[in-house]
């Protein structure tokens, strides 16, 4: 998708330097759910910047429309009715998407060079032409954000608009929200308009306000501020996302390991016919043999 | 075809397409899933025709094995039950890698390792099948935790599986007069009477000279 080239920090199944000359500021996008009021306009924009029409749904009874994220539908507006007081209903709507992870296990997971790149400004992108369609990605991401599609069997998602931001625009979402719940900059400034927000917040009744930038991915750039920042479940968000250690054992350690195996035994065999010289049949047994042969004859 | 009319019948022509039709489809199993586990085996994705290809390819060459092997399971367990001999060889297959098989205990069709291997390859199947299917996504949609132990089950057992596979084939290569029998299916007295000394005394009974 995307149209830089020199400003690679990651790229997947790649094993040697990648084209990462030019240096780009740390970027991310903060989504303000204390200030949306789930229009929707985001998801609009999304799909009119990204030229995407998914299938007419049904209604399952909720706002949230599609369902799901799709291979058509890259940010999703989700609608969680929950108290997280008792007799307290709140209405939470989260504008869900990829999180550009700064450890992203979709990249870690993926097996085909250069369908996963990260950005040295935090975008994680696919290259749908590199993409092999293993859902790799999906087994990678703590988030479940990838979607294979059916009609071509490559993976998408959101690309925080790699080719606007390329070209010095924000995200096409950013653009569109009328609240400005959605906010765009470098991850620095990001984060201390998100403290300001939270002093507000936190005067207004809600304590436990707070930014969700979860480290356990090495941070995202895509943050959220949280009225229950301590309870980021109410949104339908994992409290401690991290790249699964089962991903990270068979991307990890796993690879050099079965490489190593495989060598050892292939070159132990090796050794051992010159060493020991092939196991023939002994003259013996075979002069015991033609010995038989000329008894019975 | 016997190069020999005293040469003895190992394998029937039957058991030998089966066998090959394992070992085929293991080599572009081992290829092609080589090439979706390290990107340091990423080229082998070209024999197939590209990333997408080896990705569409391998599961249906995975049900090809799966099915081939199954039969040659039905057709040779009964040769490939455990005695308490057999452990016994494989205790002292130290000396049998030394190339001092001369005092080894007599074999029947099948030595110990043989017979080993035989148990160790159908146990990596079981785990491959299951978890491979966990992993085909084109056709599954299994829970993503599910899908993250197959991939750890599927890439490790497949490692095993190879390394294995690298010791059948050498223990082929090294006890010469062995590969025939995977050709043509027969191999000779003097071969039988050295390393199945117990099958090959069985044999021969059975096939009295005037044959």
């Amino acid at each position: 998708m995307a149209l830089q080239s020199l400003d690679i920090q990651a790229r997947s199944a790649t094993t040697t330097p990648v084209p990462g000359v030019r240096e780009t500021p740390d970027l991310a996008k903060l989504i303000d759910i204390s200030k949306c009021i789930g229009c929707k306009a985001c998801q609009v924009a999304c799909m009119q910047w990204n030229d995407l029409q998914g299938e007419i749904g049904h209604n399952i009874g909720s706002y949230q429309n599609p369902h799901d994220l799709n291979d058509t539908t890259w940010t999703l507006m989700r609608f969680y009715e929950v108290e997280p007081e008792a007799n307290r209903l709140e209405w939470l709507i989260r504008k869900d998407g990829c999180m550009h992870c700064a450890d992203p296990g979709c990249l870690a997971a993926c097996p085909s060079p250069g369908a996963i790149v990260q950005f040295s400004n935090g975008i994680v992108d696919f290259h749908q032409e590199n993409c092999i369609g293993c859902g790799y990605c999906i087994t990678g991401c703590p988030f479940d954000i990838p979607r294979l599609s059916k009609k071509d069997e490559k993976a998408y998602k959101c690309t925080l608009c790699s080719d606007r931001v390329s070209v010095g625009l924000e995200p096409a979402c950013v653009k569109t929200c009328p609240t400005g719940a959605i906010t765009f900059g470098s991850k620095r400034d990001m984060i201390e308009h998100a403290e300001a927000r939270i002093v507000d917040l936190n005067e207004r009744g809600f304590a436990q306000a707070g930014l969700y930038d979860p480290q356990g991915v090495g941070g995202t750039h895509v943050m959220y501020v949280l009225q229950h920042a301590d309870r980021p479940e109410l949104y339908g968000l994992p409290k401690d996302p991290t790249v699964s250690p089962l991903v990270e054992l068979w991307k990890g350690i796993a690879k050099p390991l079965a490489i190593a195996t495989m060598a050892f035994v292939g070159f132990a065999s090796l050794f051992h016919y010159v060493t020991k010289g092939p196991n023939a049949v002994s003259k013996e047994i075979e002069k015991e043999v033609e010995k038989e042969e000329e008894e019975q004859a | 075809m016997r190069r020999d009319p005293r040469d003895l019948v190992r394998y029937t022509a039957g058991q030998r397409a089966n066998h090959w039709i394992v070992g085929i489809s293991f080599i572009l199993l081992g290829m092609s899933g080589l090439a979706l586990f390290h990107p340091a085996f990423y080229p082998f994705a070209l024999l197939f025709g590209g990333g997408t290809w080896t990705r569409i390819l391998h599961p249906i060459f995975g049900v090809v094995m799966g099915v081939a092997f199954i039969v040659m399971v039905i057709r040779f367990t009964r040769h490939n039950l455990m005695s308490r001999a057999d452990w016994q060889w494989i205790g002292r297959i130290g000396e049998m890698v030394n190339g001092n098989d001369e005092s080894m205990p007599a074999q029947g069709k099948y030595n110990g390792g043989q017979k080993l291997m035989f148990w160790l390859l159908l146990l990596c199947m079981l785990l491959l099948i299951p978890s491979g299917i966990v992993l085909w996504r084109t056709y599954f949609d299994f829970p993503v935790e599910w899908v993250r132990w197959a991939a750890v089950v599927h890439s490790a057992t497949a490692v095993v599986m190879i390394c294995l596979i690298f010791v059948h084939v050498y223990a082929a290569i090294w006890v010469t007069g062995t590969v025939r029998a995977m050709w043509y299916g027969t191999v000779t007295r003097a071969w039988a009477k050295q390393h199945h000394r117990t099958w090959f005394e069985e044999v021969t009974k059975l096939k009295p000279r005037s044959e």
